[in-house]
């Protein structure tokens, strides 16, 4: 495939990415401020997610978003401000892995209660 | 005002050089231009620079003046001044030929290599297309027809700058109104050359191109147009296919 048409579609994705992202934030800040207003500790919320697939499927979206979204903005800036050093792909892949994964373990750390 | 004279500070060389200040008379209703042409006729011959229409339609005199690229024949000494003084250097992005006088060939090569031209399938024995000057695709192409090629929006890109391969706003909004020409026959091969990072899909929408552009064209609307057309060609397919 045309290398053009590949990044033609890496902006799509990005751009779609951004949609879910967006509303991804606005909700994960309600939760936060709803969450803290009454002075609940990290291990108190954890006690209240725990087993609640709902928050463990949001937060895996979330994951998912920046796990699309945040490697292709990475290596286009990489890309740019340095354009020879051909380091934008395998940093922006390392980020991308490193987002999937940890991304992943908080949010099963979420399900679970952080007992794993 | 006509008994001030003008401190100019003009570039000398080519990619290496360096500004020589000349004296110039005031006048009133002075433009760049005139100030440029004025050094050239009455104080040194040798200095070259670029100019055809001097009304604003042919594209050929933009330069540098104070730091940002204009059209200079169009420009008004008296808007711009700053103190006394006018700093006049060729066009940023492209290679210096002589003093005032820029290389444009990489910047009409990336027209061609945004597929920036009309072909159509058309004979003489055929009707005419007729192109209701109100649908939707006749006012887009519209908007951003009216392009003399000037070069300021390639010269004011910061993408032009650490892209060198990027096609640039002028070819980009050519290919714009392009595809919105529903004569031209090109179309798939115009959206695969303006896809990707050394097209559309590289400008950061920062809007210099549209902030520089003498004839008010917003050519950061029509790669934005493309960008949206391109990519969803690439995903879904466009009425021209998939590519």
């Amino acid at each position: 495939m045309n290398q053009g048409v590949v990044q033609a579609k890496l902006w799509y994705a990005q751009r779609i990415s951004a949609m879910v992202l967006g509303i991804c934030v606005a909700v994960h800040l309600v939760i936060i401020f709803y969450a803290i207003r009454g002075g609940l500790s990290a291990q108190e919320i954890l006690g209240r997610t725990q087993g609640n697939a709902l928050f463990a499927f949001f937060y895996e979206i979330f994951i998912l978003a920046c796990f699309v979204h945040a490697p292709i903005g990475m290596a286009n800036i990489l890309q740019e401000t340095f354009p020879k050093s051909g380091i934008a792909k395998p940093v922006a892949s390392t980020l991308g892995l490193f987002i999937l994964v940890l991304g992943s373990i908080a949010v099963i750390g979420l399900y679970t209660g952080g007992a794993s | 005002m006509s008994n001030t004279n003008l401190k100019v500070k003009v570039w000398r060389g080519a990619q290496e050089g360096e500004f020589v200040e000349y004296l110039v008379p005031r006048s009133p209703n002075q433009t760049v231009l005139d100030v440029v042409t004025y050094i050239q006729r009455k104080l040194d011959p040798t200095l070259s620079y670029r100019f055809a229409c001097r009304v604003g339609m042919c594209g050929s005199c933009a330069m540098t003046v104070n730091g940002v690229a204009r059209w200079t024949c169009r420009t008004h000494v008296s808007k711009i001044l700053v103190g006394d003084s006018l700093e006049i250097a060729p066009l940023n992005n492209l290679p210096v030929i002589k003093d005032l006088a820029t290389d444009m060939r990489e910047f009409f090569n990336k027209w061609k290599g945004a597929v920036g031209f009309f072909k159509g399938d058309k004979t003489r024995y055929d009707d005419f297309t007729k192109v209701q000057p109100n649908s939707e695709e006749r006012q887009l192409a519209d908007a951003g027809i009216e392009c003399i090629g000037c070069g300021v929006c390639y010269a004011s890109c910061e993408v032009v700058q650490s892209r060198p391969n990027y096609l640039g706003p002028a070819a980009l909004n050519r290919a714009w109104t392009l595809t919105n020409d529903v004569r031209d026959v090109q179309q798939l091969e115009r959206i695969t050359a303006v896809a990707g990072d050394a097209g559309c899909h590289a400008c950061h929408s920062q809007g210099s191109c549209t902030e520089a552009c003498p004839k008010s064209i917003a050519p950061t609307a029509s790669i934005a147009g493309l960008k949206k057309l391109v990519a969803r060609a690439a995903v879904r397919g466009s009425r021209w296919g998939k590519l």
